[in-house]
């Protein structure tokens, strides 16, 4: 057990086939199992949709998805955070330029922001980004 | 109206009955001395050569499927030695397995021959140019036109499939008189025509439409010739019995099917048994003269029934209704024919998605689509969409291999697909015709 363990934060991901409201159907269970989501995005792939969460509870509410009958699997992610003012973004970047970003997606938690990123190597990512100044948020954060 | 062969095509009903017994007596011999594949079904089925009497005797011999045809890939069928072979053709089988279909000298001519009396005898003559919009290659439908044209003495354009603007071009530059295609690409090319400002009954000279490859109907036929003045002429014919072979005459009123080349009987799919002219049954056909790849009451699969009335033009060949329908699952897709099976097997190379799977075929402007619904397995997901779209892509590459259609692909959640107890039903047509 590595020491920056703690950054690794899973995400759920959700395939989603090309239905109306399949949307409203996860979001339902997720109501019903009360988790409370913190994080969120929709991936379009051809025909279908990849839904990623970041909830609260996350090895429940897989069980519940996965009950209800949907294809859920738990992908690490990081999350950065940023300042909530213009530029904050960019000062990041600055710091991310040799780490591969698979992809990412950002929420507003005053009084920062908050950027989750999916990198192709976590490890390296994390300690990259350590390096580099980052401060990254810790799974309890989260769970 | 001309008639390309008048010694044959106005045979007396008698005459013809006793021509037909003569060639099946010979045909059935032949099979029985040349092929140790026919010889043994006769054989296991208690019937030798001497035992066919009458035209009823066909009845004792036994039936083919398309499953023989499938076991006997290659060669196992061919009734001939390469040197007596002049071509391959190939046919999709069921399970991804081609049927190979091979050819004498004599059977390209019969088969010639047998589109040049059926071409000539609704109007087509030596003054024609007639563009063969079937695919060239592997499938039959677009060579054998394209040789019964010359030995009509027409002048034949070998345009294939696709490049719709080309074929409005060749059309309107060379004269073209007749067009061979499947009904829907002819209407589609109206519709094209038509968006170009070309109006085809008036800038061209386009008037007869040799058509078939797919189910039609006589609304579509209607609608042909109101659009565009193109009369179509409904055409039957099947890689197993050699290609395109039988067409209406002028009456359009029926497809003849050439007594002295092709036996046609119509049973109850069920039983096998004989039904009269006029019922409805699965149509049977043993082939008279084909001398590499013959058929002996070999089990279409295709719904229709034989009009017995004599055809006005004067014809006592058997003539069939317009076919209504397939005893098994068979669909086809822009003149290809698609067995379900065909698609299960090729989705089976995939370990990433289930066995279910759903088959929807819709027409959007005149042209068939298909897409291919599959159950992705939860192991086999991955929350990275380049993968997910690569393994679509994958799958839909091979499905185009084994189907010479397109299809398109779309992974759904496992366990949203019906299920069924028994005969599963995983087509859902859509197409209007």
């Amino acid at each position: 057990m590595s020491e920056n363990d703690k950054y690794r934060i899973k995400q759920l991901s959700i395939f989603s086939e090309n239905r109306p409201n399949r949307l409203g159907a996860v979001a339902k269970v997720l109501k019903e199992g009360k988790i409370n989501i913190l994080g969120f995005s929709i991936a379009e792939g051809a025909g279908y949709g990849v839904i990623r969460v970041l909830v609260d509870r996350p090895d429940i509410a897989r069980d519940l998805l996965i009950k209800d009958g949907f294809v859920v699997k738990f992908t690490e992610v990081l999350a950065i955070q940023m300042q909530d003012t213009p530029g904050g973004l960019f000062d990041l970047t600055d710091q991310m330029k040799d780490i591969n970003i698979e992809y990412g997606y950002g929420y507003r938690n005053p009084p920062y922001a908050v950027l989750i990123v999916r990198v192709e190597e976590i490890e390296q990512g994390i300690s990259s980004l350590l390096a580099g100044g980052l401060r990254l948020l810790d799974n309890v954060t989260f769970h | 109206m001309d008639v390309w062969n008048p010694h044959i095509e106005k045979l007396p009903k008698a005459q013809l009955d006793a021509l037909q017994l003569k060639l099946l007596k010979i045909q059935t011999r032949r099979m029985w001395e040349f092929s140790p594949f026919y010889r043994e079904r006769m054989r296991t089925a208690g019937v030798a050569p001497d035992d066919i009497r009458t035209l009823k005797d066909v009845r004792k011999l036994p039936f083919m499927t398309k499953k023989d045809l499938r076991d006997g890939y290659p060669n196992k069928l061919m009734m001939r030695d390469r040197g007596d072979l002049l071509r391959y053709h190939a046919s999709s089988g069921t399970t991804g397995k081609a049927t190979i279909v091979g050819y004498t000298k004599n059977d390209l001519e019969n088969w010639s021959e047998s589109l040049a009396r059926a071409m000539t005898s609704f109007g087509l003559g030596k003054n024609d140019v007639i563009q063969v919009a079937n695919t060239y290659g592997l499938f039959s439908g677009g060579l054998g036109f394209h040789y019964a044209t010359e030995k009509m003495g027409a002048t034949v354009i070998p345009a294939s499939t696709g490049n719709t603007d080309r074929q409005l071009e060749l059309i309107c530059d060379l004269g073209v008189t007749a067009m061979a295609a499947t009904p829907s690409y002819l209407m589609y090319l109206g519709e094209v025509a038509e968006k170009k400002g070309i109006d085809i009954h008036k800038d061209t000279k386009l008037r007869y439409g040799l058509l078939g490859g797919e189910p039609w109907s006589d609304r579509m036929r209607d609608r042909i010739y109101e659009k565009m003045g193109v009369r179509g002429f409904n055409c039957f014919g099947a890689s197993e019995l050699s290609g395109p072979l039988f067409m209406e005459c002028a009456e359009q009123d029926g497809i003849h099917f050439w007594g002295d080349l092709a036996y046609l009987e119509i049973v109850d799919p069920e039983t096998g048994e004989p039904l009269e002219p006029g019922q409805k049954g699965e149509m049977v056909v043993t082939m008279l003269q084909k001398e590499a790849f013959p058929m002996m009451r070999y089990r279409m699969g295709d719904i229709t029934s034989i009009m017995e009335e004599p055809c006005p033009c004067g014809r006592a060949h058997p003539r069939i209704t317009r076919i209504q329908g397939r005893v098994d699952d068979m669909i086809i897709i822009r003149g290809i024919n698609v067995f379900p099976s065909q698609v299960e097997h090729s989705l089976m190379q995939h370990s990433e998605v289930g066995n279910e799977f759903q088959l929807v075929v819709d027409r959007k402007g005149h042209l068939d689509t298909m897409l291919v619904r599959a159950e992705l397995k939860p192991e086999a997901f991955t929350d990275n969409i380049i993968e997910l779209n690569a393994l679509r892509e994958r799958i839909s590459n091979r499905l185009k291999n084994v189907l010479n259609v397109s299809a398109n692909v779309e992974l759904v959640q496992p366990g949203t697909l019906p299920r069924f107890e028994g005969k599963a039903k995983r087509v859902v047509d859509r197409r209007e015709y």
